[in-house]
């Protein structure tokens, strides 16, 4: 089960996504390089557009045609991008399963929650009639939904929106997953519940080992439940490290900036510094860093090309060439 | 839905007060006399009056109501005035005709509209779903009784296929004469139902439980049949029921073109001659028949979709 050589679990490379509109090709995804180990949460942040999205559904290959993925998704060292659907089958939901942001939205609200669960089992287990509902009914204790034995013949409308979630998390848990792709799966629900989830995710990645992209907007969820972050900016990767020290001292101008627009609960009436300017519509980046016409820290530099994700200290990546600039500047007043 | 049958079947009887009045009201606000009618307009004023009470139509209208409901509990139609045999009877050998072409025109409906618009809304704007949707448009704007007619036309008379008219004799005979009144009128059905299934089915394509399920590794015919289809078919079952109404009035014009002896035509009958029982008992299990189909559509609904029963 456990990925054994040491090397990451997933680890993609150049992934590009491309899709299909009405006025052209758009690229979604300009170059994602990420690497998920074993076991580990990995936070993937970034404003709307940024590509977090459209990531998670490339790995999966989630895009229909005419969206077109290319690039590298190793998964346990076997390349994604190139299989037949059938064999990508084989491993969605089996060892690979995703969650998304609006339960309501995402379960299918004429089928038992139950019968959402056993369809899964059915497609990548062997385990008999029986045995699949007892299996239905322990995943809905596992995530904690109370009653599960009675709870299992529920509808999606007959649940609470914390408890959809959580049934939404026990239908992608059906088989067994190594890797949880979660799309923004607290964006939906209000704060204590957001906190119970993320606490359910964490109990989950410790009691079955398994590995976690989760895909948000708040910062203040990667700082609460991430191993590692990577801010996406434009559809790619600005920034990647240790959440502790890429929050201390980022070495990316727009992670700064980030940093800085959140609102700190323990300071009163500061005023918040949000960055100025909207992200990049696709496709309009141009040869230079895509965060320049925004960045503060903009230099001529900043022109001659859309910087390379370099290591920039111990375990960190940085596309920005004024990482040291940055690391002088106190953010949090 | 079980927990709601009956109260939803109690809902059955005012609606068929209704209809009852309806039916009672409408057919005395038609001009023309139906003693005048029977005996020609040569009557003498005797005559007239002697028939008027054979009917009872000389009597108070409330009367006549209370009369009519009272026998109407007892299943009673009245004489059909031109056959001089209880209106029931002269239904109950016609109605079986009828049903038997609504049925098969319903099951032609769906057995056209269902895979085709699979087909149209799974090639969204290609050749094949423009092609669809051309010929649907085309039987969509078109009249029935001109369906009929070019069917008749081409199917009956000159490739000799089908029967050009009448229900032969026997049951299986009787299926194979109603074929193509049957299309006839399924086409039009065919065609409401497949534009509105093809843009449900694209709609639901697009909704997030399918991804959902195409995330969970299932196969595509599986999140087809399992989610696709059965959320498609509630908007699509909803209009299914309505258009049996006028799927069942069209049977009037279709039972001409082709002959067949169904209550359709026996209603247009009696219309002409001046068979008021007739008409009023046809028209009665026409609504009752259109109510009753309200309710199963209800019923299949709530079966489908749980949402509608809490």
């Amino acid at each position: 089960m456990m990925h054994d050589n040491g090397g990451p679990l997933l680890s993609i490379r150049a992934l590009r996504t491309t899709l299909a509109t009405e006025g052209g090709r758009v690229t979604v995804v300009d170059g994602v390089d990420l690497d998920v180990q074993p076991g580990e949460i990995l936070g993937l942040v970034g404003e709307s557009g940024s590509g977090k999205s459209m990531t998670l559904r490339s790995i999966l290959r989630l895009i229909r045609p005419p969206g077109q993925v290319t690039g590298q998704v190793l998964w346990r060292g076997r390349d994604l991008v190139p299989l037949r659907e059938a064999e990508m089958r084989a491993i969605r939901g089996r060892e690979i399963g995703m969650i998304f942001q609006e339960p309501m939205t995402a379960l299918n609200p004429v089928l038992s929650v139950g019968a959402q669960i056993l369809e899964n089992l059915a497609a990548h287990t062997d385990l008999g009639r029986a045995a699949r509902r007892a299996r239905a009914v322990e995943l809905l204790n596992l995530v904690g939904i109370p009653a599960p034995a009675q709870r299992v013949h529920d509808f999606p409308h007959q649940f609470s929106g914390g408890m959809r979630q959580r049934a939404m998390i026990a239908i992608a848990l059906a088989s067994n997953p190594t890797l949880l792709l979660a799309d923004e799966p607290t964006t939906a629900l209000d704060v204590t519940i957001q906190d119970q989830i993320l606490k359910l995710l964490q109990h989950l990645r410790e009691t079955l080992g398994m590995a976690v992209i989760l895909v948000t907007h708040d910062l203040g969820v990667v700082a609460q439940s991430c191993d590692r972050v990577a801010v996406l900016y434009a559809g790619r990767v600005a920034e990647y490290g240790a959440v502790g020290p890429v929050f201390a001292t980022p070495r990316h101008a727009y992670t700064l900036g980030l940093l800085r627009s959140v609102p700190d609960a323990r300071h009163a009436r500061q005023p918040l510094r949000p960055i100025a300017g909207a992200p990049p519509p696709p496709d309009t980046v141009g040869a230079t860093c895509a965060f320049m016409p925004r960045c503060g820290f903009a230099t001529a530099a900043c022109a001659a090309g859309r910087p390379p994700l370099v290591p920039a200290a111990e375990g960190r990546l940085s596309a920005c060439i004024h990482g040291d600039r940055l690391e002088a500047t106190e953010w949090a007043a | 839905m079980l927990a709601r049958l009956p109260g939803r079947l109690l809902q059955m009887i005012p609606t068929f007060i209704l209809i009852g009045v309806v039916v009672f009201v409408l057919i005395r606000l038609l001009p023309g006399n139906p003693a005048a009618a029977l005996l020609g307009i040569h009557a003498t004023p005797e005559a007239l009056a002697r028939i008027n009470a054979q009917l009872g139509f000389n009597r108070p209208i409330w009367v006549q109501f209370l009369l009519f409901v009272g026998r109407l509990l007892h299943g009673d139609l009245g004489i059909s005035v031109s056959e001089r045999i209880p209106v029931t009877e002269v239904i109950a050998r016609r109605l079986p005709v009828t049903l038997a072409l609504v049925v098969m025109a319903a099951a032609f409906a769906l057995i056209l509209a269902l895979p085709l618009a699979f087909v149209a809304a799974l090639r969204q704007n290609r050749a094949s779903d423009v092609a669809l949707r051309g010929v649907f448009q085309v039987g969509l704007s078109t009249p029935v009784f001109y369906i009929g007619l070019l069917m008749l036309g081409f199917l009956g008379a000159q490739l000799h296929w089908f029967p050009v008219g009448g229900i032969g004799s026997g049951f299986w005979s009787g299926l194979y004469h109603l074929i193509l009144p049957a299309l006839t009128l399924g086409v039009g059905l065919a065609a409401i139902l497949m534009r509105s299934l093809r843009s449900t089915v694209i709609g639901v394509l697009r909704a997030e439980y399918v991804e959902f399920a195409r995330a969970k590794g299932i196969a595509p015919w599986r999140v087809l049949t399992g989610h696709v289809l059965r959320n498609s078919l509630i908007t699509t079952l909803a209009l299914f029921g309505l258009n049996i109404g006028t799927l069942l009035g069209n049977t009037v014009i279709v039972e001409n073109v082709f002959a067949v002896p169904g209550i359709g035509g026996l209603l247009v009958e009696a219309i002409f001659g001046r068979d008021y029982p007739v008409v009023q008992g046809v028209t009665l299990v026409l609504a009752v028949m259109v109510s009753i189909v309200f309710l199963l559509t209800d019923i299949a609904e709530s079966w489908l979709d749980p949402r509608l029963n809490s």
